[in-house]
């Protein structure tokens, strides 16, 4: 059947109080044009005063969907609270049967629950209340967690947590071997990339050879701290955020909850313990391979001797500088893996909110980590480290 | 039967549950005696699976006490509720087996937490859970690999791993085919009379309620409070609560009438 398709249209006839519409053509959602043109007409009819009656005439009506009776409930609705009379005769069996159904819903039982009265906009000092008090039950929360987090730590030193060795044993592997690749990459092109900027400035005075001294300083004491733990947050941070938060969504924290398996034990301290034993084993391998990538720039690019940048390198990179980023690394693995398994486990339970988790893991570490590196820097200036 | 067990092993009293402001259901009593399959019935978003969460320990009830024998559940101390918690089996909607784990794994875990038993004694001990509700396939699968009656299966597994007292189930048979339905309600029976655990169970699927159900409370959507006790189908032969009649006969309540036949 080849029929061409017309757009909705319908024409008004008014003959003194009564007005009889007739409905022409296909009114259907996939092609509804005339949608627009129907409304004015109607809008048009309900401006004069004597309308008094609404008939109806659908001999000419072709293929209909939900977009005629939008026009229809549209018209009944317009013409209740002046009680014109709606004769719907005319309008084909179905869809009369729809529109009756249609009040019948809207008149169908209460709500179970009353619905939840929209919230005004509040003023500008009481959002900034609330903002403030939320703020601080959740800085609460954190010192709570964090308190608590460490207590848990000590009970499972003690062998008294229900930590299962096997959940602790990947978490470990996840949060370590699986990790070493990013990071071997990660760290050396940082090191690379500082030998060619030390090059820049160094060359201009012949003092070349110090380029060994930036890389080996630069890297261990901020670059591998800082970049492993910002690889470490977006790679086992955001996967455990969005783990835990997904958890929530299909009841399985709940399931635990029950069975009363403390879920700090449970899935907090495994993640908590890798993340922060792993972190500074990533940041030795990563010092040295960062160290690695400057070399390889320093003596094949830049005419240095193997020989001597190793001598210099040597000589920068103290005792001191590895446990100062060995200390940091340590802070910033707990640092991430409490912030994530907080923000997982108070996740809302829709699938949206997983992502969101995810994310605002990732953000909160990697912010995190920066603020906390800035404290380090001060702490050691005033030490004199 | 009735008179075999007049022992309650769950009293309810006056329990009101809600979320923050608002009250989902309040004032309700009920007695759940030993060994009975106790329905908590209702129309959907009345608060059934509301109040079963008080009655686990997910929730706080805003009133009321709930008693398992002597002991007033939420007057222990979190530590307290824990232990107990362990004589209460829950199997959740859907199952909510733990994903990262398989069917085995997922029973064996409140064995390796809770008791002392060694690898071997735990493997056949889930073995034997997992033939009782019937599981003869795929018990190294994944959650996500489960049909949806396997799932419910494993999950009951898993609510029974600590042998409970009390088994807990919120709409075991919804989602299930009208078989897979009937079996898992006569699975639940052998259970009852196998073990003598008390099955306390959040429903609406009125072949289920008919069938294995021998108690139960009727909550109402609309005032928000228990309007019904007893067996589903002594309330449904005998209630003059006009929700409850038309809900047991599947009808229209009065007053929402069905549209006229043309």
């Amino acid at each position: 059947m080849n029929v061409a398709a017309t757009n909705p249209r319908l024409t008004t006839q008014v003959n003194g109080g009564d007005t009889l519409i007739t409905l022409m053509g296909d009114w259907t959602s996939q092609d509804d044009d005339g949608g627009a043109a129907a409304s004015t007409a109607t809008a048009a009819m309900f401006d004069r005063k004597e309308l008094e009656a609404i008939e109806f005439d659908s001999t000419g009506l072709g293929r209909w969907d939900s977009s005629l009776l939008v026009y229809l409930s549209a018209v009944r609705n317009a013409a209740a609270p002046r009680s014109i009379r709606v004769d719907d005769s005319g309008i084909p069996m179905a869809a009369r049967r729809l529109l009756a159904l249609l009040q019948e819903q809207q008149h169908a039982l209460p709500p179970a629950m009353p619905p939840i009265a929209p919230s005004k906009r509040p003023v500008f000092v009481e959002r900034l209340g609330s903002w403030t008090i939320a703020q601080w039950c959740a800085l609460m929360e954190v010192t709570a967690l964090v308190g608590g987090q460490l207590l848990q730590t000590g009970a499972s030193l003690l062998g008294r947590a229900k930590m299962r060795r096997v959940d602790f044993v990947g978490c470990l592997y996840d949060a370590g071997i699986a990790a070493l690749p990013m990071v071997a990459l990660v760290n050396v092109l940082v090191g690379a990339i500082l030998a060619f900027v030390g090059a820049i400035e160094l060359r201009r005075f012949g003092a070349d050879i110090y380029i060994a001294n930036l890389v080996g300083l630069a890297q261990v004491r901020e670059m591998a701290p800082v970049m492993t733990a910002i690889v470490m947050s977006g790679r086992t941070g955001g996967a455990y955020a969005a783990e835990i938060a997904s958890m929530q969504g299909s009841d399985e924290l709940d399931a635990l909850r029950v069975l009363g398996i403390p879920l700090q034990d449970y899935l907090l301290l495994p993640r908590v313990l890798a993340l922060t034993l792993m972190t500074p084993v990533l940041y030795l391998y990563a010092s040295a391979i960062g160290i690695l990538g400057g070399y390889a720039v320093a003596v094949s690019m830049l005419n240095i001797s193997s020989e001597l940048f190793i001598e210099q390198a040597r000589s920068a990179v103290s005792m001191h500088q590895i446990a100062f980023g060995f200390i940091k690394s340590v802070a910033f693995g707990t640092l991430i893996a409490l912030a994530s398994c907080r923000i997982g486990l108070k996740a809302g339970r829709s699938s949206t909110d997983v992502g969101h988790a995810a994310t605002s893991a990732v953000v909160v570490s990697i912010i995190g980590i920066i603020m906390l590196d800035a404290v380090f820097a001060v702490c050691a200036n005033a030490l004199d480290m | 039967m009735a008179n075999e067990h007049k022992e309650p092993v769950l009293q309810v009293q006056g329990l009101a549950v809600g979320y923050g402001d608002q009250s989902v259901q309040h004032d309700v009593s009920f007695d759940v005696q030993r060994g009975s399959i106790f329905a908590i019935m209702g129309p959907s978003g009345c608060g059934k699976s509301t109040l079963l969460k008080a009655l686990i320990g997910l929730l706080r009830p805003s009133a009321g006490a709930v008693r398992f024998g002597a002991k007033d559940y939420w007057g222990l101390d979190q530590a307290q509720r824990d232990d107990f918690g362990r004589g209460l089996g829950v199997l959740f909607q859907g199952g909510a087996l733990w994903s990262s784990m398989t069917a085995e794994e997922n029973v064996a875990l409140p064995l390796q937490m809770f008791t002392r038993l060694g690898v071997a004694a735990i493997d056949s001990l889930v073995q034997l859970k997992l033939s009782l509700v019937g599981l003869d396939s795929g018990r190294e699968s994944m959650p996500a690999d489960l049909s949806g009656g396997m799932r419910q299966r494993v999950g009951l597994a898993r609510a029974l791993a600590l042998d409970p007292q009390i088994l807990f189930l919120d709409e075991p048979s919804a989602g299930l085919d009208p078989i897979a339905a009937k079996r898992f309600d006569d699975l639940i029976v052998q259970l009852r009379d196998g073990f003598g655990v008390t099955v306390v169970m959040v429903s609406h699927e009125l072949p289920s309620l008919f069938g294995i159900c021998d108690d139960g409370v009727f909550l109402d959507a609309a005032t928000h409070t228990a309007i019904g006790h007893g067996a589903p189908s002594m309330l449904r032969d005998s209630s003059d609560h006009p929700t409850v009649h038309a809900f047991m006969q599947r009808e229209r309540p009065a007053g929402d009438a069905a549209p006229a036949q043309a």
